[in-house]
């Protein structure tokens, strides 16, 4: 502990005196701002000393004595080692509540490190096994029928599981966008008592495991009413999927939409319909858009019910009422069952066309729903300001004829 | 000079509010009576699977009795079959899954809102958002042909080291030889725990990240006024602020592990025992049965698997509203959803 005032010397004398504290006359030395932010150099060296001591005792450690084998044991090796000796370092500079505060930060960062060391190699990993058959464009628009599994990857590809999974994904939204929408309109704008009950089973609807969603169409649409297995069965168990998931998504985005929106809508005398069709919608927009294309990424990577429901071709099939039909994540869980290498490589091909599908939709969506309801972008902006223009022009028009009347 | 006029009180009526009505137009009428059918077609839908599913289970609950909780082979077509296999194994993969998912997600979530520069945030904020969205089968196939590999390792050592603790027994596993065979460690609950760890950990991470940075600001400097360190201020303000939240966003982490069906069926060897050896080859869970013996199953059999159905969609809705629960009770969940 640094006292910043020099105390002086009080004297235990009865008398009460006065002691005046007697400054230096020189001027103090002029005060530099301290950056708060950033990480220091000492900071850095300290990271980096204990990272390579921790790198060589444990490679050290592991010829000699750990029984731990393969490189995710000595990396975790290393790792116990790397905070161990970094809290010991900090620990000849620092108090203890800095010590565990650094090791803490410390920790917090390899948690987020570990969890982006994980997509990144799950998403390399699938890329890399793929990378044969991503780089043969036939694999775009050829279908099975004429492969056998030990062809070679130059004949065959995955367009029937690529148009499969567009046809079942285009008739899941056809479903699911109309519905799902207007029932967030329903939970949201109108004071109904049935919105509770409503919201509360939806809830209680986005716990449904995926598979039951399948089994469900499996056991009704297919084994009861006695349709064939087909892409529509697929779609409609995506649905009762996705369903939910839009719901909830959309009833928090209209949530979010200032209610002096609405009232002042209303104070304009709009009838309930108009507020929303003209106020509510276009103010969530953006958000909307991201509720349904987010249930559209979940509803593409689906695997279970489709599985159950969809049957599974070869061949390219565009009916979606009669026939198997085959998409994206189902073909990879078929690829990757056989044995033969060739159709392993095929499966991680088909696992990246579909994780980049996945990836285009949800940067779609980011780039969409970015901006909170409300937020118009500079283009927005200008054709509003545009309509803006055109009825002021209008007004003033009124305005001139009627005092030509008048006058 | 002011005049009091004594009005004769008697005269005037009370006063009442008015009732305000407004003439509701057709356009209103079409829109309010359009949207309650909407509400009511998903409440018929959704309701409509739920009741479906009890009904068909019925038929092989009543067929089992009690026994279908305690029985753990899986034989419908000779009247014998229960899920005290499979339930036990979907938990135990969703607890092995939970536990590795959980530190994980804190520290993440703290790490973006408390520790991370502002520049770096909405990034990471997307990378979580982004591993929640791949789809799981890519996550079944990391695991099953690459991550496998690389922890059989890590599970031999542990067998070797802390198979006095039951759980981490492995029978078939020899410490001493150096030679025996891995086959022991593949396929396990651990391993496909870890993979279905990696789903659940966005959604942990991001509820979440979305209780931390509720955290009033006012509590959060008062804190660092006081002298705290940021760790110091994490543990005295944001996390006993966002308990709930934590809670309530680790039950939903654990509702997506018990229904993960693909990532779990490609990585388990399906067995029929209750197994609590999280590191032993073969492991088994509701979701990955049914789609195993869905296209073998007769008509009872369906209905037997639609009772296994049926009590893990029982068990996800239990956690899933104690959930809820959790996080609309804290104190930072009242406006936040999940």
């Amino acid at each position: 502990m640094t006292d910043l005032i020099d105390r002086p010397e009080v004297h235990p004398s009865p008398a009460a005196t006065t002691v005046v504290v007697h400054r230096d006359a020189s001027p103090a030395p002029a005060q530099v701002q301290r950056t708060l932010r950033g990480v220091a150099k000492e900071d850095l060296l300290t990271l980096g000393g204990a990272l390579v001591s921790a790198m060589c005792t444990a490679l050290l450690l592991f010829g000699r004595l750990a029984p731990v084998s393969g490189s995710f044991g000595l990396v975790l090796v290393a790792y116990a080692l790397f905070v161990a000796i970094y809290a010991l370092l900090v620990l000849l500079s620092e108090e203890r509540p800095a010590v565990l505060d650094k090791v803490m930060a410390v920790l917090m960062a390899t948690a987020a490190l570990v969890a982006g060391i994980a997509l990144v190699t799950v998403v390399a990993f699938t890329l890399w096994r793929g990378r044969v058959a991503l780089g043969k464009t036939n694999l775009y628009y050829q279908d099975m029928s004429a492969a056998g599994p030990a062809d070679p990857l130059s004949v065959g590809g995955i367009g029937h599981a690529i148009v499969g999974t567009l046809v079942m994904i285009s008739l899941a939204l056809l479903l699911t966008v109309p519905l799902g929408l207007a029932c967030a309109v329903f939970l949201n704008e109108t004071r109904s008592r049935a919105a509770g009950i409503v919201r509360t089973i939806v809830d209680a609807m986005t716990a449904l495991p995926s598979i039951l969603a399948g089994l469900f169409i499996f056991a009704t649409w297919i084994l009861i009413l006695g349709f064939e297995r087909s892409g529509l069965a697929a779609s409609i168990s995506i649905s009762i999927m996705m369903l939910p998931i839009i719901i909830r998504s959309a009833d928090v985005v209209l949530r979010l939409v200032p209610g002096n929106l609405r009232e002042a809508s209303a104070a304009l005398g709009a009838p309930q319909w108009r507020t929303v069709r003209h106020v509510v919608l276009p103010t969530a927009r953006s958000g909307l858009a991201t509720a349904v294309i987010l249930g559209v990424a979940r509803g593409v990577g689906e695997t279970a019910p489709v599985l159950l429901t969809a049957g599974f071709t070869s061949t390219l099939n565009v009916n979606p009422v009669k026939g198997p039909m085959v998409s994206l994540p189902l073909a990879t869980f078929e690829f990757v069952r056989s044995p033969q290498p060739a159709l392993v490589a095929r499966g991680f091909a088909t696992a990246a066309v579909l994780m980049v599908v996945v990836l285009i939709l949800f940067v779609v969506a980011r780039i969409v729903g970015g901006r909170p309801a409300g937020r118009v972008s500079r283009r927005q902006a200008g054709r509003l300001a545009a309509r803006s223009a055109r009825d002021r022009e209008r007004f003033d028009a009124l305005d001139a004829r009627e005092l030509e009347v008048s006058a | 000079m002011t005049t009091v006029y004594a009005a004769p009180a008697a005269d005037l009526p009370a006063a009442r509010p008015r009732r305000l009505t407004a003439p509701v137009g057709l356009g209103d009428k079409i829109f309010k009576r359009g949207s309650l059918a909407t509400g009511c077609i998903v409440l018929l839908i959704m309701a409509a699977v739920g009741l479906f599913l009890s009904i068909e289970a019925a038929q092989a609950l009543r067929a089992t009795g009690v026994s279908f909780l305690t029985t753990s082979e899986w034989q419908p077509d000779r009247g014998q079959f229960g899920i005290a296999a499979v339930l036990t194994g979907t938990i135990a993969i969703a607890l092995v899954a939970v536990t590795i998912a959980l530190p994980i997600s804190i520290g993440t979530a703290l790490f973006i809102t408390e520790v991370a520069p502002a520049g770096l945030r909405s990034t990471l904020i997307g990378l979580v958002d982004l591993m929640a969205a791949v789809p799981s089968v890519v996550y079944g196939l990391w695991g099953l042909f690459f991550f496998q590999g690389q922890v059989i390792g890590v599970s031999r050592w542990i067998s070797s080291w802390f198979s006095w603790i039951p759980i981490f027994q492995v029978t078939g596993a020899d410490p001493g030889s150096p030679l025996s065979s891995e086959t022991v460690f593949t396929a396990s609950t651990f391993i496909a725990g870890i993979v279905v760890a990696l789903m659940v950990m966005p959604i942990q991470c991001s509820i979440m990240r979305e209780v931390f940075s509720q955290v009033p600001i006012g509590e959060r400097e008062g804190a660092f006024a006081l002298g705290a360190t940021r760790w110091g201020m994490i543990r005295i303000v944001a996390i006993p602020f966002g308990r709930g939240g934590m809670i309530g966003g680790t039950m939903l982490g654990l509702g997506r592990a018990l229904g993960e069906t693909i990532a779990v069926l490609l990585i388990i060897s399906p067995r029929f025992d209750i197994n609590f050896h999280v590191l032993e080859a073969g492991s088994n869970s509701v979701s990955s049965l049914i789609a195993l013996r869905y296209s073998e199953a007769s008509g009872f059999g369906l209905s037997a698997l639609m009772a296994a159905g049926l009590s893990l969609f029982a068990l996800t809705l239990i956690v899933n509203f104690t959930a809820s629960a959790f996080v609309a009770r804290s104190r930072s969940g009242a406006s936040s959803e999940a």
